[in-house]
């Protein structure tokens, strides 16, 4: 039987992640193909409940130690490959998340092997693996091959729906003493929250979302007008909220909010993945960008390749023409 | 304090990619590379380190086009050496780029040993290997990345922020010397003036390394493309004016307006 296939799965603040589910369903279907097992690779304080949730994998490897209550990816990702030399799994999916983001880099280069990022789908084609992966932000797909094994692919958000990765079998769960170092140079002193006070984007039926396309906060005003005028509020990508048009409470994405909205109108957004996984699942997307290649048009319902400066406004007046 | 940042460049996505003739990489012909964002965030956020507490920015590039002209800026920002690392082929993915300019750190004269090192915490490129963890493990360094904020206090120790999802940040504290991934600095990169490259380009200088790049890539790229898709945008055309009906419309029939 080749190698294990190794899910890292997901732990902070008290819970497991979703995308720890999708990285099952997608580790169940590459694990049957080469008929391999599944192993779910779990570090925390206090997780053994945490592990018997994870059923899809016919076993749970967890590793329980106040130093791995908050993950830490120095401290974590020496933990993983030691564990990794010793039990030799093939393949190790990370997925590419905030919390899991360090591991995606530190696990492969400790272990001296090759870093599949960004991907989408993996799939076993003879002996070995094919992923797909989404690069330069988007606008174009490869279809990459390891060279060889174990290998670490890290899995972007939204590669297999969570409830795919959802088992009630109890898992076989086996503690284990993963290393954690004594002393780490990287201390996590504690969590800021974002800013309370301002609205909550995640609340809101309608969201006109502003990225770097709207070139300056002088034209923040087309976006809140659409805005007010459809009943719902302004949100963000992450450069219009680094260049101080709005607060890190608009941000939707990655490093932002996870939004649901009825209609997600998006304003010279390019549409890169980070982007992407945070208003994917809106009802209704409809894309303003000039580049009609922009990756945006992969997601959105309908596409309006023209410059937002222009035609927001004729927008505007239209809305208040329907509305009177 | 002493500080290296490396950067690189990488496709410009504003611009039309287009697939080379081999179908598994991206055609030169009209291809324009910029600075990696981040990268020119983890630059300016060791220059204003520097501008706090006295010491030397050094920038270290792969050779690319265009990469002497950001070289060039990024002296007339006030980095203090600027060094290319030469003969590497290009390609889809960075492994080679990165494992080429890990190596190469050590046999620069004066290069090391560093207070810092900042990169840019991801590229778009990045399809097969990531410079900041790959130099921190080699060089034995501790490793942080997505962060937006950076300090170095008395006695050495680095303070950080690093993002988590929801707007969450983590405060870090962090051994010296470190590796960081930076995602956004303090402030936006700062402004030069042309004259100021200009005349950096007469009175700097690049130094140029030889690198010497791995044999084998870990990676084989097969196939590129543009992506697939289940169900694209339908594209709303046509003069404004019909475009904004149409919008309108579709809002009505969803009772969204
Ligand atoms: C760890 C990590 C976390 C991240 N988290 C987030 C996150 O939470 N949220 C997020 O958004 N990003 C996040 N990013 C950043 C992400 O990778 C992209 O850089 C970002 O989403 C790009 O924002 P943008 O689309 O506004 O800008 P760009 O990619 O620069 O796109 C601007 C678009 O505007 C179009 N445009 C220009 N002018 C006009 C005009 N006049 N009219 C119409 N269209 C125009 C252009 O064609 C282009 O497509 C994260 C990145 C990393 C590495």
């Amino acid at each position: 039987m080749p190698g294990a296939v190794w899910v890292i799965a997901e732990q902070w603040r008290g819970g497991l992640s979703e995308v720890t589910y999708e990285l099952l369903a997608l580790g169940r279907q590459i694990a049957d193909d080469r008929g391999a097992a599944l192993e779910a690779v779990l570090l925390g304080s206090g997780v053994v409940g945490l592990a018997e949730s994870l059923g899809l994998a016919d076993r749970v490897l967890y590793a329980d130690s106040p130093a791995f209550a908050e993950p830490v990816g120095e401290v974590g990702s020496r933990a993983l490959a030691a564990l990794a030399t010793e039990r030799k799994p093939t393949v190790v999916l990370v997925p590419i998340t905030n919390v899991s983001w360090d591991l995606v880099g530190l696990l492969p280069a400790r272990l001296g092997v090759p870093l599949v990022n960004f991907c989408m789908d993996v799939a076993a084609v003879g002996d070995g693996l094919e992923a797909r992966c989404l690069v330069f932000g988007g606008k174009m797909e490869v279809r990459a091959v390891p060279e060889s094994e174990p290998v670490v692919i890290g899995v972007l958000p939204g590669a297999r729906r969570a409830d795919a990765g959802r088992s009630t079998k109890r898992p076989e769960v086996e503690p284990v003493a993963a290393p954690a170092p004594e002393t780490c140079g990287v201390r996590l002193l504690g969590y800021e929250e974002p800013e309370a006070g301002d609205i909550d984007i995640t609340q809101q039926e309608v969201l006109v979302s502003v990225g770097r396309g709207l070139q300056g906060q002088a034209n923040l005003d087309l976006a809140e007008e659409l805005a007010e005028l459809l009943g719902g509020a302004v949100s963000a990508s992450r450069p219009a909220v680094d260049m101080g048009w709005l607060p890190m409470t608009r941000q939707v994405g990655k490093s932002g909010m996870l939004v649901k909205p009825k209609l997600y109108i998006a304003l010279g957004i390019s549409g890169a993945p980070e982007h992407v996984e945070g208003m994917k699942d809106a009802a209704l997307i409809v894309a303003v960008n000039t580049d009609p290649g922009a990756p945006i048009f992969n997601v959105a319902h309908y596409g309006v390749a023209e410059d937002l400066l222009e035609f927001v406004p004729v927008l505007i007046d239209k809305v208040k023409e329907h509305k009177s | 304090m002493k500080t290296l940042v490396l950067l690189k460049m990488v496709p410009d996505v504003v611009e039309e990619l287009e697939v080379a003739g081999d179908g598994a990489s991206l055609s030169r012909d009209f291809l324009r590379l910029i600075i990696n964002e981040r990268d020119e965030n983890a630059l300016e956020q060791a220059l204003i380190l520097k501008e706090r507490h006295q010491g030397t920015v050094t920038v270290v590039a792969p050779d690319a086009p265009e990469v002497d002209d950001v070289l060039y800026t990024a002296l007339a920002r006030g980095a203090d050496r600027v060094v290319k690392v030469t003969g590497l082929e290009e390609g889809v993915g960075s492994a080679e780029a990165t494992v080429t300019v890990a190596a190469a750190l050590s046999s620069v004269a004066g290069l090391l040993p560093v207070d810092l090192i900042l990169t840019g915490c991801q590229a778009i490129d990045d399809l097969d290997g990531l410079v900041g963890p790959l130099v921190a493990h080699q060089l034995g360094l501790p490793y942080v990345g997505i962060v937006t904020g950076l300090d170095v206090h008395p006695g050495g120790m680095g303070r950080c922020l690093r993002e988590y999802p929801g707007g969450v940040r983590g405060s870090f504290e962090l051994d010296l010397p470190a590796v960081v991934g930076i995602q956004g600095a303090e402030k936006p990169p700062r402004y030069v003036p042309i004259a100021k490259v200009r005349a950096a380009m007469t009175s700097g200088t690049i130094e140029t390394v030889a690198g010497s790049p791995p044999g084998a890539l870990p990676l084989r790229v097969v196939e590129m493309k543009k992506p697939e898709v289940a169900e694209r945008a339908e594209m709303i055309a046509g003069g404004l004016d019909d475009i904004a009906s149409r919008v309108c419309e579709i809002l009505a029939g969803r009772g969204l307006l």
